[in-house]
């Protein structure tokens, strides 16, 4: 084993003969390519301090596909400071509500409740606060987009980091406190690689996710305003109102190479790395990454590695005396009046801010308003009840067949992935344009649009649970000639209900935030429009109607949460009881 | 004087709280000192709550009740002094062998090139040397384990703790770890002042331990302890060796049993299995040692009559089984109706080999009412098979099976005929 013993800025003469005599093509490619990322994204986030001064002066889009890149970069860039706001936000969230179990009880079905919330009603908020925040530039337009990215992404992880932390191993836990590990080792040593796996997936499907809120959140008009920020989403904005198929076609194979170049170049990387941390002891096969083996054949990488090696050790046993950690032996019983003091501040706060949202709501709009949005949330709800049966009819045999057939998936699999990561969004002009020829109410029209983002959540997950059916019940099903429907009643049912369940949840998630831009579509000058809470929030947020925004964003979160209560809870809950595959 | 004793439980009471409401206690009223220089093994079935009295003296769990001294001091927290080896390993499996052994030190803020050096001298020390730079998961479950004892030697701690250490291993993998480091021990270089022992395996404990404690559940109690003087290196084949884990056995196998008591003062549980002893070989063996003054040591009469111990046992543990004998420290010796049996004349003999059968072999009682119970006076072999499968496998039912008919006949309480499979009561007047 070598050990690094190089003193922190030692030694310069020998390691240059060395690293020129060590260098070779990798280095090169990684080298080359590392300075380009480091150039385009300097270079992009100083035009965010470009002055202006909304609403007079806005940034003009100009359809021009050589414009194509720069808007490209400018999107992914803001994707990427959502994704590190996210995961910063997912590290103290869900570890605060993981280690203390008082915040654990307010903490925990906040998120709930944040995760049901149509994020989208949220943007005139957002918008509004972030620009007065940052007056005279870019920034809070860039700040109000993120956020809304953020939203879309953060929620997730949370929760992903927040499980890992929950089913670390108890003699894992204990060895840690035993051997007197700090926080910072703690969290270094154990609980960062326990969640990585989990953390890096669900990053990588919020990330997805978020390209539908970038695009939604590039151009809006929020309180009688048009925003317009440039970037990708904007790009296709513009071309809708300039009914410009052509530019709407460059702008979508823009996103898909944008999609396989982060996959190729972000997560797939990440992916390779995370499953390092598998708990698991078993030894598995290693699974090989062509851009992995890239940076493991350059030699750059690990000479900065070892160069870097002195100061990170510095930091980490200087992060690790500031966070010695001498507790109390963990006791079962906590303080119980403390408790109940807590518990009623946590119980009389929330009432409060509900009394206030409600007096609020009915002093703008009135009791009959309350009773006509609840009625278009129904509507809504059918809607994606409706999309979801739909999309079950159509997707379950496809994925099951896809998922019981490994050459299938082998083929599907990255297909799947980059249709659930392309924003829908940009699909609506197609779908707007023929439900234009062909006189289609977007009443009924909406729930396709709705549908062509949260299919595939549905889709996914049964692949997923078909790929799970044990060999052997398969060929059970095929010597006792169980085919047709005995064989969907007896064998494939119950075999994906559980994650169809998953999936579907998801989905109807994805479909009542879709709601607010699907509701309402345009092309050029023509406007559809369906009757449904996505539409009437919409309108509300345009004219910056605030007691309906509350209204409209607070039914939506109450059909959502409710709708997870009555329907989806009691499904999972029989899934996870009765069809389970142990 | 007494040494301070490096860890001291006193009146440690532990509740949980169940999530149904109500409390469940798991320890109750346990003192416990583990002095320097001694190995003390901690023995209990599931529920005795041994892992958790020894993470309340590791300082992982608070006591409800009760204190907790390391060397006089109340413990307040993780116990500084101690060490654990776990059941599951505990590895960081994303951090090397060497890593993971230098665990500890790092933690402690100690320079990284002594740790590395300390971590490495440890993995020396039980046989894991090449291999620091593995993985965990590139190693069998043995050298896992290694690793484990790695870390903990690493931090030199007065205490070293493991829980059920080898219990995750196969047999042989255990067998083998279990004594390299029961000879580090012995060597008397071993980077910890004491052990403490969770187990439940008694083998293991009379293996290593220089006292066991046992401890009884529902709530967890210390029933009393045992202390085992024999020189190290143990062998498990002495008599001695095997009469302590029988004891042990007996007494776990029997919660009402008292520790410490010898094994002939125990009243067997039903169904203890019987030794694979011929009558003629018990009698036979009742008649040499009355010959010989009514005491032998075992190993000397083994090699006078050309046996290995292994052959005698069988009939030696019937004769203790019997009342016939006691087994002390390696002496086997009679009792006075052993003494009896040996000088009686064949009718009595049989006599007093039925009344000894009907009051310490609860299995021959039952068959004896069955068969009494039955207005034709007979049971079927399988019948009888049928009882003993639900305690013991089916060819050691049949050998139970066989040892029973022996032994029945022999005090001309039934007879059997093998034709027939069947078992008949024998008509001929008792009493």
């Amino acid at each position: 084993m070598e050990i690094t013993r190089t003193p922190l800025w030692g030694a310069p003469e020998r390691f240059r003969s060395k690293f020129l005599a060590s260098f070779r093509p990798a280095d090169l490619a990684v080298g080359l390519g590392t300075l380009a990322l480091l150039y385009v994204a300097a270079r992009v986030g100083a035009e965010s301090f470009v002055r202006f001064h909304p609403p007079d002066t806005i940034p003009q889009i100009s359809l021009d596909p050589r414009n194509l890149p720069n808007y490209a970069a400018r999107s992914t860039l803001r994707m990427f400071i959502a994704l590190i706001f996210s995961t910063l936000f997912t590290f103290v969230y869900g570890y605060s509500a993981a280690r203390s179990s008082r915040a654990e009880r307010v903490l925990v079905p906040l998120l709930d409740i944040l995760q049901s919330v149509p994020v989208l009603g949220f943007l005139s908020v957002t918008v509004t606060g972030f620009i007065a925040l940052f007056h005279g530039s870019l920034l809070g337009l860039e700040a109000a987009s993120i956020f809304a990215i953020f939203t879309g992404q953060a929620w997730n992880m949370t929760f992903s980091f927040y499980q890992s932390l929950r089913t670390v191993p108890s003699e894992l836990e204990e060895m840690t406190t035993l051997y007197r590990l700090s926080r910072w080792e703690r969290f270094t040593r154990l609980e960062l690689p326990v969640s990585a796996i989990g953390l890096v997936w669900n990053g990588m499907m919020s990330f997805g996710g978020g390209w539908f809120f970038l695009a939604a959140s590039e151009s809006i008009s929020v309180l009688n305003h048009q925003y317009t920020l440039p970037g990708l989403g904007s790009y296709v904005a513009v071309a809708i109102a300039a009914k410009d198929m052509k530019a709407l076609g460059y702008a979508i194979a823009t996103m898909i190479v944008l999609i396989l170049l982060i996959d190729q170049f972000f997560w797939k990387p990440l992916v390779n790395m995370a499953n390092r941390y598998k708990l698991e002891l078993s030894a598995g096969e290693e699974q090989r990454f062509w851009v992995v083996d890239l940076w493991r054949a350059a030699s750059l990488p690990r000479r900065i590695e070892s160069l870097t090696a002195p100061l990170w050790h510095a930091i980490d046993r200087w992060l690790s005396k500031r966070t010695t950690l001498i507790e109390d032996p963990v006791s079962g019983n906590e303080p119980s009046r403390g408790n109940l003091v807590f518990n009623a501040t946590a119980v009389v706060a929330t009432f409060l801010l509900l009394i206030a949202g409600i007096h609020f709501v009915l002093r703008g709009v009135g009791g009959r308003e309350v009773a006509h949005a609840a009625i278009l949330g129904v509507a809504t709800a059918a809607r994606v009840l409706v999309l979801i049966v739909f999309s079950t009819v159509i997707w379950t045999p496809i994925g099951v067949a896809i998922g019981l057939s490994p050459r299938l998936a082998r083929l599907t699999q990255p297909l799947v992935q980059i249709a659930a990561s392309f924003p829908a969004n940009f699909l609506f002009p197609f779908a707007t344009l023929t439900f234009i020829k062909l006189g289609i109410s977007l009443n009924w029209g909406s729930m396709l649009l709705m549908a062509l983002g949260a299919q595939w959540y549905l889709l996914f997950n049964v692949i997923g649970g078909a790929q799970a059916i044990p060999n052997d019940l398969r060929e059970m099903a095929r010597s006792f000639n169980l085919r047709g429907w005995k064989r969907w009643r007896f064998l494939l049912g119950p075999s994906i209900f559980g994650t169809w369940v998953t999936g579907a949840i998801t989905a109807s998630g994805g479909a009542w935030n879709a709601s607010i831009v699907a509701e309402i579509v345009s092309w050029g000058n023509t406007t559809l429009r369906a009757d449904g809470l996505g539409a009437y929030i919409a309108d509300a947020t345009s004219k910056g109607d605030w007691p309906r925004i509350v209204l409209g964003v607070g039914l939506m979160s109450i059909f959502v949460v409710g709708l997870n209560r009555l329907v989806w809870r009691p499904l999972y809950d029989l899934a996870q009881r009765r069809y389970q595959i142990a | 004087m007494e040494p301070v004793a490096l860890l001291e439980a006193r009146q440690v009471t532990k509740t949980f709280s169940l999530p149904a409401g109500g409390q469940q206690t798991v320890l109750e009223g346990v003192s416990l000192a583990v002095k320097p220089g001694e190995v003390v093994a901690l023995l209990g079935r599931s529920g005795s709550g041994k892992s958790t009295l020894l993470r309340i003296l590791a300082g992982l769990i608070a006591p409800s009740q009760g204190a907790v001294l390391r060397q006089g001091q109340a413990l307040t927290g993780p116990n500084p002094d101690v060490a654990m080896v776990f059941q599951s390993f505990a590895l960081l499996p994303w951090l090397t062998v060497k890593e993971n052994a230098e665990l500890g030190l790092i933690a402690r803020g100690v320079d990284r090139n002594e740790a590395e050096g300390e971590a490495l001298r440890a993995l020396d020390m039980v046989g894991l040397e090449g291999f620091e730079g593995a993985y965990p998961k590139e190693l069998s479950g043995g050298m896992r384990q290694r690793v484990g004892f790695a870390r903990a030697f690493v931090i030199k701690p007065d205490v070293l703790m493991m829980d059920e250490p080898f219990s995750a291993l196969d047999v042989l993998t255990a067998e083998n770890l279990r004594g390299e480091i029961s000879y580090l021990w012995e060597k008397g270089s071993f980077p910890a002042k004491s052990i403490l022992l969770v187990t439940h395996n008694i083998e293991e404990a009379v293996l290593l331990a220089d006292r066991i404690v046992i401890l009884g559940a529902n709530p967890g109690i210390i029933r009393g302890e045992l202390q085992v003087d024999m020189p190290r290196p143990r062998d498990k084949e002495t008599p001695r060796f095997k009469a302590l884990v029988d004891h042990v056995y007996t007494v776990m196998t029997n919660p009402q049993a008292a520790v410490g008591q010898l094994i002939t003062e125990q009243r067997e549980p039903r169904f203890t299995m019987l030794p694979h002893a011929r009558s003629g070989g018990i009698s036979g063996l009742l008649e040499i040692l009355d010959s010989r003054g009514g005491a032998e040591d075992l190993p000397a009469l083994a090699e006078d009559l050309r046996l290995e111990v292994d052959d005698l046992l069988p009939a030696v543990d019937a004769a203790v089984m019997l009342g016939f004998a006691m087994v002390a420290e390696g002496d086997v010796m009679l009792t006075a109706t052993g003494r009896e049996f040996a000088n009686a004349e064949v009718h009595r003999s049989h006599e007093i080999f039925r009344d000894q059968l009907l009051e310490r072999i609860p299995l021959m009682k039952a068959v004896l009412a069955m068969l009494e119970n039955k207005r034709d006076g007979r049971i079927s072999k399988d019948f009888v098979l049928d009882i003993l499968d639900e305690h013991f496998s089916a060819s050691e039912a049949e050998r139970q099976f066989d040892t029973l008919v022996d032994w029945g006949r022999y005090a001309q309480l039934f007879d059997y005929n093998a034709d027939e499979e069947r078992l008949y009561l024998d008509r001929e007047p008792v009493a």
